[in-house]
């Protein structure tokens, strides 16, 4: 289990090395234009002479594999340069917004699984009951709702019918100090929203996992041995119908990475996903590239986390090498 | 079920949902406080953040920057008044002189004092190539900057310059500070220190600024204490939050501010502005570039429609840069909605309407594309209407969306649905606009406006110190656009502001075309008074 972490970990390297020169490459290649980007709507009334000064002082007229050199040697020494859009050092950029990005993340994926999981057992049992209809349908919708529409639903009606939950920001907004039951309250609705989004591939897995686990022949044995139906579903049927779920784990990273940035946007939650587009459509070389290194380490993490748990929830697999 | 029922049943819905997380902790009922705690605090919705709070990479160098003060300020009526400085700057004979004599006694708010030794720092650190400042084109006119003892400032320019009194309304940094660090990327680009009415507490990047008032002010302490800008990206969200009683005031978009209209707690701000849309026609253009197909549309082009219809009454028709009810703007020169003239000013030149309904004139279609910004639903509608006009006088107009990428090596040729617009002196937006030789010169003249008579008012107007003089300069070009009009300009556009009404009838000031942060009715929050007002709501 070890040796295949380390290994996972050793080969992550080059794909780390490859993502970040792809990322500057795609971004040369992109037509957008981070000298007019970083001047904003100034660069629309600025001399063509000041766009040029500007475009040598932040030094997008090098070429794309000089600048990705200088990108990674001082990236490994452990300056991870300057962010042209925020004006600030990227490492600041991060660190500012990490964290309530993670918070977010974290929440909304536990109460994805955690429903999804609790609910695609309680369909399993009745398959074609009315609970399973009811959830079942309503899974179905949500895949095809954007997290977007969700959002603005859910302020609308938490929010201004009734009320109850803040509609945006990581705190109220005349507040200035960040308190855990300000951060809480105001986590319920996008983390609830995002995990929503992310609910029914959990759902749709477990539930047709755990159904198919409950008329195989070990279930069927359980059963015949006289064991209590909660015992053969929960340590039965949960189990080899969860198998399908752990894989889904790892996947639904990237989704949940692009849901968080929608979220984000709609709940004005500080978080590193807006920064994210931001980079992108201004060419923000430094920040996009450190970005992209930490959505690649998560998705590989991601990866790795699923398939450990595979191996740790059935023993036939084996752990490679 | 009543509504408190419900009110209980959510909140227990969502507390078991949270028992499922480790965020479960607070119960959603007494978390929501609602925002300004008392009437000295006040909370508005913004569009845009920031990118930059430094004034050395130009935030708030059209003034009004709250941490910051310039040497002068405008007023309500937008006449200069003085702010850091004593007094207005003492001009000499030959305009190349402004001489600002300083304020005493102000302090910065971390306490150390103001002298002539920031003033310095701060324009000539702008004018440093290495600032990565992409305004500083306009402080051009300036040769040098120097310190005559603690309390005076000299400025000497290339070039006589007579609005040059309006740019120094641009905040002053504080060297002690500002001067010790990277100043493209320290930490004085996020956390500054000024002079200003506001002390920056935090920013929470994406989402909010929030300021408390500085007790010390020169200008006396604000009564509003607490200030918060949340930045909300989202039109419909911010309109929602404004309406949950989340927000004291909010820029809207029209469609959203009408429906505040009959909300008796809230008063709808339109705020006059220099915030045009023009279409460009560039010279180098078959079709546009000739004089009477340009007259053409001129009057082909219905502006009170456009008005009406996209705006919904909330702007002005627009025949210049200069809004019709500026001081600068010349009477006469209004042009009425008129087809058949259209007609006759293309018949009488030659383009003769083809089989398909298009004018043609020596085998060249009365055709050009016109490019407006992908996703500027105001501009779309704008661009349609005008091709819509244009057709009716057999001229085809294509729209066509892009981004600027797309649009910009295509300027010298296509026609463009531009916006722009600068109200503190008529020179801002005209010498950039017309002068033939900035003609292709970044955004600069995108219509490649080449008109010799034009040029020389222009430069005229720019160099006379004399407001009369002036002003006949600005008389000649707007009689020259008329003849020969290088843009069709449609519309000027008030912004929107919805406020709480607890804070009393409030002032906007003329706005430009960027919506900075100090437009908007809180262009003088720290003026606002909060008598009268204490808990009469939340």
């Amino acid at each position: 289990m070890a040796r295949m972490a380390g290994r996972r970990a050793l080969f992550a390297v080059p794909v780390l090395g490859v993502v970040t020169f792809g990322v500057f490459a795609v971004a040369a290649a992109s037509p957008f234009d981070p000298v007019k980007a970083y001047a904003g709507t100034a660069g629309l009334t600025a001399s063509q002479e000041n766009l040029d000064q500007l475009r040598a002082n932040l030094g997008v007229d090098q070429p794309l594999v000089a600048r990705w050199w200088d990108w990674l040697t001082s990236a490994l020494r452990g300056d991870l340069g300057d962010s042209s859009v925020m004006r600030q050092p990227v490492a600041d950029v991060i660190a500012e917004r990490m964290g309530w990005s993670v918070l977010l993340a974290a929440t909304a994926f536990l109460v994805a699984i955690l429903l999804g999981t609790g609910l695609g057992v309680l369909a399993a049992r009745r398959p074609g009951g009315w609970l399973d209809r009811c959830v079942s349908s309503a899974a179905y919708t949500l895949e095809a709702a954007p997290a977007f529409w969700l959002g603005l639903l859910a302020i609308w009606f938490f929010a201004l019918k009734l009320d109850v939950l803040p509609a945006g920001g990581l705190t109220d907004a005349a507040s200035d100090v960040v308190t855990f039951g300000q951060v809480a309250s105001h986590l319920v609705l996008p983390a609830a929203v995002l995990g929503i989004s992310q609910l029914p591939w959990f759902f749709l897995y477990v539930r047709q996992g755990v159904a198919d686990a409950l008329a195989e022949d070990p279930v069927r044995g359980a059963r015949a041995r006289g064991l209590s139906e909660r015992t053969v579903l929960l340590g039965h049927a949960l189990r080899s119908g969860m198998l399908p779920m752990l894989t889904l784990i790892g996947s639904r990273v990237p989704e949940l990475i692009t849901g968080a940035l929608l979220v984000e946007t709609v709940f004005s939650w500080p978080g590193i996903a807006a920064a994210t587009v931001e980079a992108a459509t201004s060419v923000d070389f430094s920040l996009l590239a450190a970005l992209t290194v930490l959505a690649t380490a998560a998705v590989l993490l991601g990866n790795l986390l699923s398939d450990l748990l595979y191996g740790l929830a059935d023993p036939r697999v084996a752990f490679d090498g | 079920m009543t509504a408190r029922s419900i009110r209980v049943a959510v909140a227990a819905t969502m507390a078991t949902a949270l028992s499922l997380t480790a965020a479960a902790c607070s119960n959603p009922d007494t978390a929501k406080s609602g925002s300004g705690s008392g009437s000295t605090s006040a909370v508005v919705g913004i569009a845009y953040e920031p990118d930059s709070l430094s004034p050395l990479l130009g935030y708030g160098k059209d003034g009004n920057s709250k941490i910051f003060d310039g040497l002068l300020a405008l007023d309500a009526d937008m006449k200069l008044r003085p702010a850091l400085a004593a007094e207005l700057p003492e001009v000499s004979a030959d305009g190349l002189t402004y001489t600002y004599k300083l304020r005493q006694g102000v302090k910065f708010s971390d306490g150390k004092p103001f002298g002539a030794k920031d003033v310095v720092f701060t324009y000539r650190t702008i004018l440093d190539e290495k600032t990565n400042n992409a305004s500083r084109t306009e402080l051009d006119a300036v040769k040098d900057v120097t310190a005559k003892g603690e309390d005076t400032v000299v400025f000497t320019l290339k070039y006589p310059y007579a609005p040059f009194a309006q740019r120094t309304v641009l905040p002053i940094a504080p060297q002690h500070i500002a001067g010790k660090q990277d100043v493209n990327t320290g930490a004085f680009t996020t956390r500054p220190v000024g002079t200003g009415p506001y002390v920056l507490t935090k920013w929470s990047k994406g989402e909010k600024l929030s300021f408390t008032a500085n007790p010390h002010y020169w200008g006396g302490a604000p009564e509003v204490k607490k200030f918060t800008m949340a930045i909300i990206k989202d039109d419909d969200v911010r309109a929602t939050r404004l309406r949950s009683g989340d927000l004291d005031g909010a820029i809207l978009p029209p469609n959203l501010a009408k429906g505040f209209a009959d909300d008796k707690g809230k008063k709808t701000y339109a705020a006059t502005t220099y915030d045009y849309r023009t279409v460009t026609l560039p010279t180098h253009n078959k079709v546009a570039g000739d004089t009477a197909v340009r007259r053409a549309l001129d009057v082909a082009v219905d502006r009170e429609t456009m008005v009406d219809a996209i705006l919904n009454g909330d702007g002005k028709p627009a025949y210049g840069p200069v809004p019709t009810d500026s001081e600068w703007f010349t009477k006469g020169t209004e042009r009425e909605h008129d087809l058949a003239a259209a007609k006759k000013i293309l018949d009488e030149a030659g383009w003769k309407p083809g089989k398909d309904g298009v004018r043609v004139k020596d085998g060249v279609r009365a055709a050009f594309p016109l490019w407006y910004l992908t996703g500027d639903k105001l501009r779309q509608e704008h661009a349609l209407a005008y091709a819509s006009d244009a057709k009716k006088a057999g001229i085809a107009i294509t729209a066509e969306a892009g981004t600027w990428e797309v649009i910009e090596p295509r300027m010298k040729h296509d026609a463009v649905l531009a916006g722009g617009g600068s109200p503190a002196d008529p020179d801002f937006d005209q010498y950039t606009l017309l002068k033939s030789s900035l003609a292709g010169d970044g955004f600069n003249n995108m219509a490649w406006y080449d008109n010799k008579a034009v040029d020389a008012a222009i430069e005229a107007g720019r160099k006379s110190g004399d407001k009369a003089e002036r002003k006949k300069a600005y008389d000649t070009v707007q009689r020259e656009l008329v003849k020969n009009p290088g843009y069709t300009f449609l519309t000027h556009i008030d912004h929107l502001y919805v406020v709480d009404d607890r804070f009393g009838p409030l002032t906007t000031q003329v706005e430009p075309h960027d919506h900075g942060l100090a437009s908007g009715p809180w262009w003088n929050v720290e003026k606002w008074s909060t008598e009268g007002a204490g808990g009469s709501k939340k």
